[in-house]
């Protein structure tokens, strides 16, 4: 009744914006920081992407635009938790709220006007979408295999023992939080370039909580990340399309699923770290907590 | 000697406290409370185009504030007791969602006035206000039963409750009545105002074969998606006239300006009571917007009748015979809908197959 293969399309498009912000954020919490700023970065880059799509007419140069002003709005936490050493909580909420009064203000001018069409890529899906497909294999491929990448871990799981190594803490953090900003800002743009179409204020409507729920769902790793988004965003499109096939579902049951799952594998995982505390499971040792060197 | 001076030094000084308060020239504060973004490009747009238009018509004499994207529910409350403390006279509460939160705050602030937006719930000094938007689904109804090839129109709904209820079938009603083999589809967004959700569920709609989208949520995204498509669509309480002439081929906008400065006046003039405003395309508070190029110009033509003819009076969106879905009769031959039949509403009418969630 329902044809698998257009639900699993719709899935595709409907998760890639948290996609998107999940994997910079994985990268983040995994050199140790915990940034709750991902719904402002995620609707800065949503505003920076729309605008310049719209003043150039190239979606890609909006991208572009969206990565950049995502990193840079991020720097502003990295400067807060990394430099001045704030609570990173706080900062992070506070980039939130920023990034969204922020994106409300500049956005004034775009409101009303549309976005030029997105050009479709291989197989009819968007370019977008295959470029975070794509990000999920490089992502596991540097945190895991490359040299940079276990800096990157080891940092995050005991940043006085990285730099009792003579790793340099703060730049990797720094280079970890720009990533993220980088990555949220290209999700949030998804949704203005290729979804919506449109500048709304508050357009992004909570895809970043959305998002940060989807790191700890994953238990830190980036197919964990792609299975979080898929289920959130298959979750999304299934009740949609079931409603619009006539079928009567308890829509608030199906909303419910993905955060139900998200608690269960809490669960789970932290029954687990009780027993054994092997490498690439659950959360980085030094998450939170800010590094100041004393030696 | 030196007392009495001190005192009449004091009781002067008082006077010149108080006598801005009680100068004529005080202007009356009117206060907002939104559900969404005023950039919403819809329903909180249009509702502050109305204060607006209150601030041009009375100028020094009102200042308004307006507190945006005030979430449905207890947050509403501290909005709207912030408002009250604030001095404002008179609060506008726009949303379904603030109803009971307006009547808890208003019963604690008797003097001040408060308006809330497609309520029920009434007080001394809360009135509700309300536009009939079935009337403009009748007539961009008429318009998708002409319209669809696939003879399948999607509608996305936001909450189910009666005002939006009404839309649905009155679209329906109107829609099968030029095109009988028309199909209606139902998918419930659970929200007023999340674009991306509303992508979805359009995208979920045109999955299902549907190629005329109605909306009662308040963003554009559903047009984005059905222009990517192909398929076309109507703007929803604000013109959204950037996705005409296609696939916005038409609008429902609501013009909630007459009221405000309306109401706002009669508490300059002290003669503002409280009491229940329905009004609809006669009165202008529902408009159509204008029907583009890519409607033929016969099926325009059929749409601007209805509208005329129901703002005029002389046609009623819901006159029988008409029955509900589950089969048993609603409205006779000739019979029309009364008003408390519609703000209750909680049925789809005989032909919609779809289910209300309960």
């Amino acid at each position: 009744m329902i044809d698998p293969l257009s639900v699993f399309l719709l899935l595709l498009s409907a998760s890639t914006p948290i996609l998107f912000a999940a994997l910079g954020e994985l990268v983040v919490e995994r050199a140790g920081v915990l940034n709750l700023g991902v719904e402002g970065m995620m609707i800065t880059g949503a505003l920076a992407g729309f605008a310049v799509a719209h003043a150039t007419g190239n979606p890609f140069a909006g991208f572009v635009a969206a990565a950049v002003a995502g990193a840079a709005i991020s720097t502003l936490f990295a400067a807060l938790t990394q430099a001045f050493l704030a609570n990173q909580v706080a900062s992070g909420l506070a980039l939130t709220l920023f990034g969204l009064g922020l994106a409300a203000m500049f956005g004034k001018p775009f409101e009303g006007v549309k976005a030029p069409p997105m050009p479709a890529g291989p197989l009819g899906i968007n370019w977008i979408v295959w470029l975070g497909l794509l990000a999920v294999p490089a992502i596991w491929w540097f945190l895991t295999r490359s040299r940079r990448g276990l800096i990157l871990r080891g940092v995050g799981e005991n940043h006085e023992a990285a730099h009792a190594l003579g790793y340099d803490v703060r730049l990797t953090r720094l280079a970890a939080i720009a990533f993220g900003g980088a990555m949220a800002g290209i999700g949030g743009a998804f949704i203005s370039i290729a979804t919506v179409l449109q500048w709304t204020e508050g357009m992004t409507a909570g895809a970043g909580w959305i998002a940060l729920a989807i790191v700890v769902f994953s238990n830190w790793t980036a197919v964990g990340v792609l299975a979080g988004a898929w289920l959130f965003g298959g979750v999304t499109v299934l009740q949609l399309r079931l409603q619009a096939a006539g079928v009567n579902v308890p829509v608030q049951l199906l909303s419910m699923a993905p955060y139900l799952a998200t608690i269960i594998v809490l669960v789970l995982i932290s029954g687990r770290q009780k027993y054994s505390r092997r490498a690439g499971a659950a959360a980085p040792g030094s998450l939170g907590q800010n590094f100041h060197a004393l030696r | 000697m030196k007392r009495r001076t001190l005192l009449a030094g004091a009781a002067a000084l008082s006077a010149l406290i108080a006598a801005p308060a009680m100068a004529q020239d005080e202007p009356l504060k009117v206060g907002f409370i939104y559900v969404g973004p005023v950039g919403d490009g819809g329903w909180t747009y249009q509702h502050d185009l109305g204060r607006q238009a209150v601030e041009a018509e009375y100028g020094d004499r009102v200042e308004t504030t307006f507190i945006e994207s005030v979430p449905e529910g207890a947050d509403a409350e501290r909005a709207l007791t912030q408002l009250a403390l604030a001095g404002n006279k008179l609060i506008f509460a726009t949303s379904f969602g603030f109803m009971d939160p307006t009547i808890n705050v208003a019963a604690k602030f008797p003097d001040v006035k408060f308006e809330h937006a497609t309520g029920y719930k009434r007080a001394d000094n809360v009135a509700t206000y309300d536009a009939r938007f079935y009337e403009g689904r009748a007539v961009i109804g008429t318009i998708a039963g002409r319209m669809t090839e696939s003879n399948k129109i999607g509608y996305i709904g936001s909450f189910p409750i009666p005002e939006v209820i009404q839309g649905i079938n009155s679209s329906f009603i109107h829609a099968q009545k030029v095109n009988p083999d028309v199909e209606m589809k139902v998918v419930w967004a659970y929200s007023w105002f999340d674009p991306a959700k509303e992508a979805d569920a359009a995208a979920a709609l045109l999955a299902e074969g549907v190629d005329v989208i109605l909306q009662h949520t308040d963003s554009t995204a559903p047009l984005a998606k059905a222009q990517e498509a192909g398929a076309i669509g109507f703007g929803q309480a604000s013109d959204m006239a950037a996705f005409a002439p296609s696939p916005r081929v038409a609008s429902i906008i609501d013009n909630w300006a007459p009221y405000y400065v309306e109401r706002v006046g009669e508490v300059l003039d002290g003669t503002w009571e409280s009491k229940a405003t329905w009004a609809g395309i006669g009165d202008g508070e529902v408009e159509i917007g204008e029907i583009t190029e890519a409607v033929p110009a016969e099926v325009k033509a059929e749409a601007e009748a209805l509208r005329d003819a129901i703002g005029a009076g002389e046609y009623h969106p819901f006159t029988g015979p008409l029955n509900k879905a589950d089969g048993t009769a609603w409205l006779a031959e000739g019979e029309t809908a009364s008003d408390e039949d519609l703000q209750s509403m909680n049925f789809y009418v005989e032909g919609i197959t779809a289910q209300i969630p309960q």
